[in-house]
């Protein structure tokens, strides 16, 4: 068991115009080679700042404040933009929520792939053998290869992103939401994509807000809520048993098939980030919370083997 | 894009005008700069746009005329769209600091009228052609800058320009691979507006003596030299070198709005 990525203690704020936002706060997680880790979380959770993180794209009004992103034992965050851009599409690849815009309406599907892999040091006449492999590989049609993004649909541009994205055998690919633009069907088989990416050895960062998908497909799954990792288990164990109030939560407002419960939502709205609430961030909407959640933060303890729960009502078993 | 009347009949104008330039020496019946009749004959079929004060052949000064302005021209918006754009681009994509500097830079530039900055600066850089393609150059940048720079900012933030960063892409190449394409649409209207434009202040420089020296032609100059004969009823000193400083206009004119409507109805489709 080898680690990829070692994110350790990061920190990262926006500076805006209405006030600094705390987006991710004491990140700590590691991602195994050849496993799926799905990163959990609603809207403002920080799990998307995560992955920009630990691209390095955040954007301008974006810093990591403090903290280590290891990725294959370097330092990203020390390291120059030059050579970020041969880690960035080498070590790790991003792909995107909407596959409607992430290709260049203008250039033709082939002429982008072989331009990537030629800024990689590869040349034109290999760039084209590995650009067709990849793109059959991902099950696109070998005569869409010169077309023009419109005239894909919205699942194959998706499927020639993450063929670009897998093109170099990276070690990370980071998937911030790569179903959400896209229908049920299609979404499983981008999933089954996923799968056969794993399958290759390379590890995925499955970033989503779908946490039935996510037990459903990850091997390991990371609770996110206003920038803290909440829980952090295997997926049978959060599956089976889940400890967060915010995961117990977020699992029953799910529906159930031949369920006779209504699916609950959990009351109440995420925190203010600009000035989140004091003690554990999620006690303003806790059902449980105590005097202590209310003025001391939780720290994120082990509880069990490799199952990690940031609550103070959560006792080691 | 389709053609649409507007495009035809302007692109119509400014190949003429062009292919006059080209062969002015075939076209033209006698020489722009040497007497070639009485003085101030009216139109007749030997000078048919009559000559002038000197006995040139007002037609011949016409047609070689031509080709003052669209030197002048064609240097002065290529100058301008390529450095507005390039400045543009690098402004909005990096912003920061430098941005803000550029930004002041061309709002001060926009700020004074383009006519009598295009004057001041072309009299401080000294009387010839190619200073006067400079100084209207520079009155123009600000339009392709702000222009440039503003579509750059919404640009810069789409998915693609992420990707390709995410796939190591460099930021030179993101600029001329990825965001330039995407303005080609608007920098062709912008150029042909700016050329109708600098056809007018080019006239302008001319007539105060601010481009060629005489006795090369120049329809801004000789429009200035015509001035003085008018009550004298010379009127064709004055109205064919002042047609054609505003049919070039016009052409030019109608081709942005030819070419941008042509735009507008491609995306109502």
């Amino acid at each position: 068991m080898s680690e990829v990525l070692l994110v350790e203690d990061l920190y990262v704020k926006y500076y805006t115009r209405r006030g600094i936002i705390s987006a991710v706060s004491g990140v700590t997680f590691d991602v195994i080679k050849g496993e799926m880790l799905a990163v959990v979380g609603e809207s403002g959770s920080g799990k998307s700042t995560l992955g920009y993180a630990i691209m390095r794209l955040l954007p301008r009004s974006g810093a990591v404040e403090r903290g280590r992103i290891v990725l294959d034992g370097e330092d990203i965050l020390r390291l120059s933009e030059e050579e970020l851009r041969r880690i960035r599409g080498g070590k790790v690849s991003m792909v995107f929520q909407d596959p409607f815009t992430t290709l260049d309406p203008l250039r033709r599907v082939l002429d982008q792939f072989r331009e990537f892999l030629a800024e990689h040091g590869i040349d034109a006449e290999r760039g084209r053998i590995i650009a067709e492999e990849m793109l059959e590989a991902v099950g696109v049609p070998k005569n869409l290869a010169n077309a023009y993004p419109h005239q894909l649909s919205g699942g194959q541009k998706q499927r020639v992103a993450i063929a670009m994205a897998i093109a170099l055998n990276p070690l990370l690919v980071i998937a911030d939401e790569p179903t959400t633009a896209l229908d049920v069907v299609i979404q499983r088989q981008v999933m089954d994509l996923l799968d056969d990416v794993k399958k290759r050895g390379t590890s995925i960062m499955f970033i989503t807000h779908d946490i039935a998908l996510a037990i459903e497909r990850a091997d390991r799954v990371m609770i996110m809520y206003g920038g803290e990792v909440m829980e952090l288990a295997e997926k049978s164990m959060l599956a089976k048993r889940a400890l967060h109030p915010y995961t117990v939560g977020l699992l029953s407002s799910m529906p159930r098939i031949g369920s006779e419960k209504l699916p609950s939502s959990i009351p109440g709205y995420p925190p203010d980030l600009r000035s989140p609430p004091k003690g554990c961030i999620f006690h303003p909407r806790c059902p449980y919370a105590t005097e202590r959640c209310r003025t001391v933060k939780p720290i994120l303890s082990e509880v069990e083997k490799n199952h990690f729960v940031k609550c103070h009502l959560v006792k080691a078993l | 894009m389709t053609l649409n009347i507007y495009t035809v009949i302007g692109l119509a104008v400014i190949l003429v005008i062009v292919l006059m330039a080209l062969l002015a020496d075939f076209i033209a019946p006698y020489s722009p700069v040497e007497a070639s009749g009485m003085e101030l004959e009216s139109p007749n079929p030997l000078h048919i746009m009559g000559t002038d004060n000197l006995g040139r052949d007002v037609f011949s000064r016409v047609v070689y005329g031509a080709r003052t302005v669209i030197v002048v021209v064609l240097i002065a918006v290529i100058l301008s769209g390529v450095i507005g754009t390039v400045l543009g681009l690098v402004s909005g994509y990096i912003s920061g600091v430098l941005d803000k500097i550029l930004s002041f830079v061309m709002d001060s530039i926009y700020a004074f009228p383009s006519l009598i900055l295009a004057i001041a600066l072309s009299v401080a850089l000294g009387p010839n052609i190619f200073n006067a393609a400079v100084a209207i150059a520079i009155t123009y940048i600000p339009t392709y800058f702000r222009m440039v720079r503003g579509q750059v900012l919404s640009i810069k933030n789409e998915s693609f320009v992420e990707m390709a960063r995410a796939l190591g892409l460099p930021i030179t190449r993101i600029m001329a691979r990825y965001i330039l394409p995407q303005l080609t649409q608007t920098l062709v209207v912008v150029f042909s507006m700016n050329s109708a434009d600098a056809v007018l202040t080019e006239a302008a420089l001319s007539f105060f003596g601010l481009t060629v020296q005489p006795p090369t032609p120049d329809w801004g100059f000789d429009l200035y030299k015509g001035r003085g004969f008018i009550l004298s009823g010379a009127w064709w000193m004055l109205i064919f070198p002042g047609g054609m400083i505003t049919l070039l206009a016009l052409g030019f004119a109608l081709l942005s709005e030819g070419v941008s409507q042509s735009y507008v109805v491609k995306e109502g489709e």
